[in-house]
């Protein structure tokens, strides 16, 4: 895959100051994305997947934030970006969706006003053709009559409806990259289905790049083709969709992978990850994750492991070597299949 | 394209229904109010002429109600008092001289004065316009005050200005009424000499007096207002800024105008609520600012009438009162609906 860069990431850092100490909820962060593909970047909450993105668009307070590194965004930086210029990229060459679509849309404004809204604060068209281009999309995105549904309220959609009104309302000025943070937990699980569907589709059609954030493996696992993994405000590990299902290279990523109920697994139980994620203000020494990892060894305490490809395939960040992280996947597959049995 | 259609609820027609639900949702809470004004009517009644000490009260041995006691003078005789009982009808039952009053009261004619013999409906109109126009002007002062001050508070919040403004608030709202317009009257009208207490004059025989002698009667009776005011915005726009529409509105690239426009109007919809229930609370007499500085409105009306027990008019100015509270209440009740789509009538 060699299509254009779109987004590119490097060496992130989000810190809050706050009275108690730093919030380091982004520390070292690298990735990229390119046109035409979905990657996904999954983590348990507080894991930075959110600020991340929050930071490109310029939603994070910058008072209260020290950030650095760099965001390129079509080769321009949007961190060194003025607010004005910032506004003119947000909503549309870049745009975003959230979680929860019951409170993302204003409640005393109709759903097509708002879309209406969103295109005239980029364009200069008149209230007649942006009313025309709103119907449209949301007839895009699947909403049934359009021209009806345009001067209904929020509160008169579905949860389903209001995320397909947030999606048309993000594409109405054909963005290059669209960011879904977790743009199904709110929704039930037939609707979720249909939602990611649509974001592949749109993806497809309007040639675009899609950043999926998620704390659930299930729903990358669908759409995505690639994946990073986060920990704690850094990655773990990030690589193609198929080598990082095939072959997880960190103890983290297992026990993500063990949380999955999975049909095959009739009768065995779920393997929960014990201990809670940490504080961000307190990042254990060395690897985050080594207080929770049944894994851990001498280093694992004491020096972060460099992010970098160790042989296995796809760029990780942990201490064991390739081979033993080999033998160990091999054993915890062959330890659940037999507990299926 | 289109993937998954989802199925449509009727919308056609649903208008015209709205406006018929409006009506019956109103024609419903005025039965009620009508209700209510009874019940307020019969609780003041009961105390001022049935219950021990009331005006109809007979002690052990009378055989007239005191009340036509007293209405006969200084030096009542029998035959008057036997006369007045009469022609008062004060001895029928109870329920029957409350029913003739509700009838009465109904039809415009709330009875007459005890000491000027007056009718009361027609004192009461002509002390009406005095607290009306104090109620609006001071209402208006302190909406404009309250949300300025809110609205700018929150949007430099953690700035001097802010920290200032919500200081200044809590100051306004401690200090009591009555002591402010005493403090006031003191400064204005006898240390500095820039005012006239007690010079009422009507808005339509002479708009600048009326304004001369109306501004600071205003101001005495915003301050405590546009604290509280001002205190309920900046917390309602802080509380809107953190919502998640809000992120959305600069997500697709809003200006920072558009997007306080979002939050005003999510922030501002309950003020609408508040300022129609404190208003419709005064237009029914500011008691205190009314009594210091001498506004012949229904606030001072009630005040002396309770002094001298002249209950037709105690029971003529809690009526007026009380329709003011039940009619603001309905009429916020409504523009609340048109404000919030999610409101329906039922």
């Amino acid at each position: 895959m060699a299509s254009e860069v779109l987004l590119e990431v490097k060496d992130l850092h989000v810190h809050f100051p706050t009275p108690d100490g730093v919030v380091k909820a982004v520390d070292g962060l690298s990735f990229q994305v390119r046109r035409g593909e979905t990657f996904g970047i999954v983590g348990e909450s507080g894991s930075g997947k959110s600020v991340t993105c929050l930071t490109a668009l310029g939603l994070t307070n910058l008072k209260t934030a020290n950030v650095s590194g760099e965001i390129l965004f079509k080769g321009r930086d949007l961190l060194k970006l003025g607010k004005e210029e910032l506004r003119k990229v947000r909503g549309k060459e870049l745009s975003m969706i959230f979680q929860d679509p019951f409170a993302c849309l204003h409640p005393f404004y109709r759903v097509g006003d708002q879309i209406v809204e969103a295109i005239r604060c980029h364009e200069s068209v008149s209230r007649q053709a942006a009313r025309g281009r709103a119907i449209e999309v949301l007839g895009a995105v699947g909403i049934p009559n359009p021209p009806d549904r345009f001067k209904d309220y929020p509160h008169q959609y579905s949860g389903g409806m209001r995320q397909r009104a947030m999606i048309a309302m993000s594409l109405v000025h054909n963005p290059d990259l669209l960011i879904a943070d977790e743009p199904t937990t709110a929704l039930d699980v037939t609707v979720q289905a249909q939602i990611l569907e649509l974001i592949d589709r749109v993806k497809n059609d309007f040639d675009i790049g899609v950043i999926l954030i998620t704390h659930d493996l299930g729903v990358i696992a669908d759409v995505a083709q690639n994946i990073m993994v986060m920990y704690a405000g850094r990655a773990m590990e990030r690589g193609a969709k198929g080598d990082i299902f095939a072959l997880p290279l960190h103890p983290y990523t297992w026990g993500l992978l063990d949380s999955i109920p999975h049909i095959d697994m009739k009768g065995s139980r779920l393997v929960p990850i014990e201990g809670a994620p940490p504080s961000l203000i307190n990042v254990p020494n060395g690897c985050p994750f080594h207080p929770r990892c049944p894994h851990r060894f001498d280093p694992c305490d004491k020096d972060r492991p460099a992010f970098e490809d160790r042989g296995g395939g796809h760029p990780n960040a942990c201490h064991l070597s390739a081979e033993d992280k080999k033998r160990i996947w091999a054993e915890r597959q062959s330890r659940r299949t037999k507990a299926a049995v | 394209m289109v993937l998954h259609p989802v199925p449509t609820r009727g919308t056609a027609g649903d208008r015209i229904e709205g406006v018929f639900d409006m009506l019956q949702y109103i024609i419903r809470r005025a039965m009620w109010a009508i209700v209510m004004l009874i019940l307020v009517l019969a609780l003041v009644f009961a105390i001022f002429y049935v219950l021990p000490g009331g005006a109809l009260h007979k002690s052990a041995g009378q055989k007239y109600p005191p009340l036509a006691y007293k209405l006969a003078g200084k030096h009542p005789t029998l035959p008057v008092v036997r006369a007045i009982t009469k022609k008062l009808d004060l001895d029928k039952p109870i329920y029957v001289q409350f029913g003739t009053y509700v009838g009465h009261a109904f039809q415009g004619d709330l009875g007459y004065s005890y000491q000027t013999q007056e009718p009361v409906t027609k004192a009461i109109l002509r002390r009406l316009p005095p607290t009306i126009g104090l109620a609006v002007g001071a209402s208006v002062i302190w909406l404009l005050l309250g949300c300025g001050i809110g609205i700018i508070s929150a949007l430099r919040r953690r700035t001097l200005l802010d920290r200032g403004s919500m200081m200044a608030a809590l100051a306004g709202l401690s200090i009591p009424t009555f002591f402010l317009g005493l403090v006031a009257v003191f400064f204005f009208d006898g240390r500095l000499g820039i005012y006239n207490t007690g010079a009422y004059v009507g808005l339509t025989s002479d708009p600048i007096g009326w304004f001369k002698v109306m501004w600071l009667p205003w101001l005495v009776l915003a301050i405590v207002s546009a604290a509280i005011y001002s205190r309920m915005v900046r917390g309602n726009m802080l509380d809107v800024a953190s919502e998640d529409y809000i992120r959305t509105a600069r997500a697709k690239g809003l200006t920072e105008r558009s997007v306080v426009r979002h939050q005003l109007r999510s922030a501002l919809t309950p003020v609408v609520t508040m300022y129609g229930l404190d208003l419709g609370i005064l237009l029914g007499g500011a008691i205190v600012t009314e009594h210091i500085f001498n506004i012949p409105g229904i606030g001072a009306f009630s005040v002396d009438a309770i002094t001298d027990e002249n209950i037709p008019v105690i029971l003529g100015t809690t009526l007026v009162a009380a329709f003011f509270i039940i009619a603001a209440n309905l009429v916020v009740d409504v523009i609340y609906a048109a404000l919030d789509p999610r409101v329906t009538y039922s």
